[in-house]
């Protein structure tokens, strides 16, 4: 009975706080924008293209899941920051189900700002990338592509699930968000210079935004270190065992 | 309604001046063991992860492993400590070309023709190699201070596509006569000694001489070997669009032919000597020029050169046969330091308004860009201790594993390695006093670290491939705050040098200052932005 009580509190709370909104349009706006930048700045040698439509017309979601991570993080770090959490464990008195509807919605608000954005990210490739040389057309109706283009709205919505997460853990807003975007934009920094083949292929497949962005893959599957969908569900382990951490603090930690 | 003028305090500002208000903040900042730690964080992320890279570095002999195209080629250089050459100014450098030679004592000069130069891809298993004359292949004339690889030289020299060049010492180059070279056009070289200086001539008809240069060779002996050579480096081919294509390199081998070779001067020897100076297989005098074989070949005073190498300086990590791994790889952990650090910074200011200790802290010190001041130097101060104990811990760690695995790492000259360092270590304060700056703007630490990330990490990492063209790359770097990364960049970007000068081998659009003046523009301008809020707003 508990259930929906605490989603409409917590749907109130997100709801009427200014900066969800601004914040989560701000994240569909910048996936957008990075996207078609990168579309008008692509081009293909006449001999062979190597890139990859798909992958190229959703480039933005790099940069758009650090406002993704950022939304995830305020739901749960400002109740802290206010103490407004005392007040919530007061009304609410079971945490997991406090925890459980802040992930759902939280989710459920990232899901569809990214499908947005998803959505006109491909539009813009498919109206953009044929001009450069980077055929064919993208189209919803080829598996990989609506894999991709499904993939990558899963992916902002595991990452605002791995955010909400270490939120609930380290409680600190800036810590919070200090932790996730370095676990996110490290791997791949420090990977880049790893020589040892074998340690690079694996902290390829471990590192969550690497591995999660295989699903956006649509051309040379073969060389990936993971399929697609194993990649989504490196990162999707990642959200999990973020979310049990926070999880296990907030049920035995005094708030 | 009556207008009320607010009330100021008269109190003078700060009685007791900047040093109580920095200790003031000082005490702030080391009694909260959360920032302590934090920057402690930072330290031990950056040297871990400096370990971590030097740790994971390849043997140089088993460097060409499973899908890795760019393992260093190894000049003459046995396994497990490569030795690479260095010319005159410290830098590491390439110096391999075929050298038909006779010792110069004194003052004279030399001078030749040059009536063809064509080149070719080497070793070709079968069939006719498919002839390919790279842009900086060589040929012409040289006074070198010996054999040994590195020592001083001076040349003039025709190219594959860049005309006829005057170049000494590896990193000194200039231009001369523009256009190919062929019977029809050829160019007449010549080279003057008199004593530590050598002048380079060139001329269209071996009459009508231009001066190219005038160059002073430190150290040169008095007997100096001088001579023709010919030289030709790696031919590049990009299977490459939005970087995440591969890259072949393959050796060439160029031949020149070399007219009316005249000297002047005591020449004591009695015939010409052939060398291939750096490599491992030389063929004598006479050998003529045949598939996969240097030397040349004399009919009178008509000489046939075949040679390949450069006579350049290497360059890190961007497929110039240099090793891939340099001191700037090791530094990639500061990424790790850059963020705990900012994380720090934003709540060394937005912890104040959270706790509400800005309304005493305002009280104590009135003047609120005083405030502002003290708090920049402190957390500027101790990002900066703590980005030099990072830089310097990373660069140690990584060195003394690397060294354990026997890897070759790109020798880099001291002062290029100080500027690596100390420059991570500036760079790492400046963006603590920017993530200050931005988050006594915003007020919500949340959104400083976000802003902060965004601008200075984000654009590095998508600019490290397969990332985003390099067109877009380039401007990124150029105007964003992650442009300071440029301090990291391991050595110069030479003309002369054919290589692959990307952001994610370590070349970036700007020059190491200028991309730090970037970051140091966009602090001034949150900091002014900044104070200018800070009074203006209530606390």
């Amino acid at each position: 009975m508990t259930a929906p009580l605490a989603l409409h509190a917590e749907w109130t709370k997100l709801r009427t706080v200014a900066s969800t909104g601004w914040l989560l349009a701000g994240a569909a706006a910048l996936t957008v924008a990075v996207g078609v930048l990168v579309d008008l700045a692509s081009a293909c040698p006449s001999t062979g293209c190597p890139a990859d439509p798909a992958k190229v017309s959703l480039t933005g979601v790099q940069a758009g899941q650090a406002i993704v991570a950022i939304v995830a993080v305020l739901a749960v770090s400002s109740e802290y920051s206010t103490g407004m959490i005392r007040i919530t464990l007061a009304a609410m008195p079971r945490r997991l189900t406090v925890l459980a509807a802040k992930a759902t919605l939280a989710a459920g608000l990232v899901l569809a700002a990214s499908a947005v954005a998803v959505l006109a990210s491909v539009l813009a490739g498919r109206l953009i990338l044929p001009g450069h040389g980077l055929t064919p057309a993208l189209s919803l109706a080829q598996g990989p592509v609506l894999r991709a283009a499904a993939g990558s709205v899963l992916y902002l919505t595991l990452i605002a699930l791995l955010s909400l997460g270490i939120a609930t853990a380290v409680r600190e807003s800036a810590v919070a968000i200090g932790l996730v975007l370095g676990l996110l934009y490290l791997f791949p920094v420090v990977t880049s210079v790893i020589g040892n083949q074998h340690w690079q292929r694996h902290l390829e497949q471990i590192a969550p935004m690497t591995a999660g962005l295989y699903v956006q893959a649509t051309k040379g599957l073969k060389s990936l270190p993971l399929t697609p969908w194993q990649g989504l569900g490196v990162l999707a382990l990642w959200a999990a065992g973020a979310l049990t951490l926070g999880a296990l603090v907030l049920r035995f930690r005094d708030a | 309604m009556t207008t009320v003028t607010p009330y100021r305090s008269t109190a003078r500002d700060a009685r007791d001046g900047f040093g109580p208000l920095l200790h003031a903040e000082w005490t702030k900042f080391r009694t909260v063991p959360g920032w302590v730690i934090g920057i402690l964080v930072a330290v031990l992320a950056t040297a871990g992860l400096g370990l971590l890279i030097g740790k994971s570095t390849t043997p140089s002999c088993s460097a060409q492993g499973p899908g890795g195209q760019q393992g260093p080629v190894q000049h003459g250089a046995a396994c497990g400590g490569p030795i690479y050459a260095r010319g005159p100014g410290g830098e590491p450098v390439r110096d391999e070309f075929y050298f038909v030679r006779q010792p110069l004592a004194g003052n004279g000069s030399i001078t030749a023709q040059v009536t063809s130069l064509s080149g070719r891809l080497a070793e070709q298993g079968g069939g006719p190699a498919p002839s390919v004359l790279e842009p900086w292949s060589k040929a012409g004339i040289i006074i070198k201070d010996g054999t040994g690889q590195g020592s001083p030289y001076a040349a003039m020299m025709v190219t594959g596509g860049n005309g006829v060049r005057m170049q000494w010492n590896y990193t000194g180059d200039t231009a001369g006569l523009p256009g190919a070279v062929s019977a029809a056009s050829p160019r007449w070289l010549r080279l003057t000694r008199d004593g530590g200086t050598i002048t380079g001539y060139d001329s269209a008809d071996g009459t009508h001489w231009t001066r190219v240069g005038t160059v002073t060779l430190a150290g040169l002996p008095s007997t100096v070997q001088a001579g023709l050579f010919v030289t030709s480096p790696q031919h590049y081919s990009y299977s490459a669009s939005l970087g995440s294509g591969s890259v072949d390199d393959n050796p060439t081998q160029a031949t020149a032919v070399l007219d009316h070779v005249s000297r002047a001067g005591t020449w004591p020897a009695s015939a010409w000597t052939g060398d291939y100076v750096g490599g491992s297989a030389s063929s004598g005098a006479g050998a003529s020029p045949g598939p996969g074989a240097n030397g040349y070949h004399q009919t009178a005073g008509r000489f046939t050169v075949t040679g390949s190498g450069d006579i350049a300086p290497l360059i890190a990590g961007a497929l110039n046969d240099g090793p891939a791994i340099t001191v700037r790889d090791y530094l990639l952990g500061s990424f790790a330091g850059l963020i705990a650090v900012a994380v720090v910074a934003s709540m060394f200011m937005t912890a104040e308004y959270r706790r509400g200790l800005i309304r005493t802290t305002l009280a104590a010190t009135p003047n609120r860009r005083r405030v502002l001041a003290a708090k920049a130097t402190v957390i500027g101060a101790a990002a900066f201790v703590a980005g030099l104990a990072a830089a310097a811990g990373a660069v140690l760690l990584a060195t003394y594993a690397a060294h354990g695995n026997g890897s070759s790492v790109f020798p880099e000259p001291w002062p290029a390695e100080l500027r690596i360092i100390a420059g991570t270590a500036a760079l790492i304060a400046v963006a603590a006093v920017f993530t200050l700056a931005v988050a006594t703007i915003v007020r919500r630490s949340a959104t400083a670290i976000l802003i902060v990330i965004v601008t200075i990490v984000v654009p590095f990492v998508l600019s490290a491939p397969p990332g985003i063209p390099a067109g877009l790359t380039e401007w990124l770097l150029r105007i964003t705050p992650a442009a300071a990364f440029a301090l990291q960049q391991p050595a110069p970007q030479y003309y002369q040098v054919q290589a692959s000068y990307i952001p994610s081998s370590g070349f970036f659009p700007l020059a190491p200052w200028t991309g730090f003046a970037v970051l140091c523009g966009w602090t001034a301008l949150a900091l002014v932005l900044a104070s200018y809020l800070l009074r203006r707003r209530d606390a």
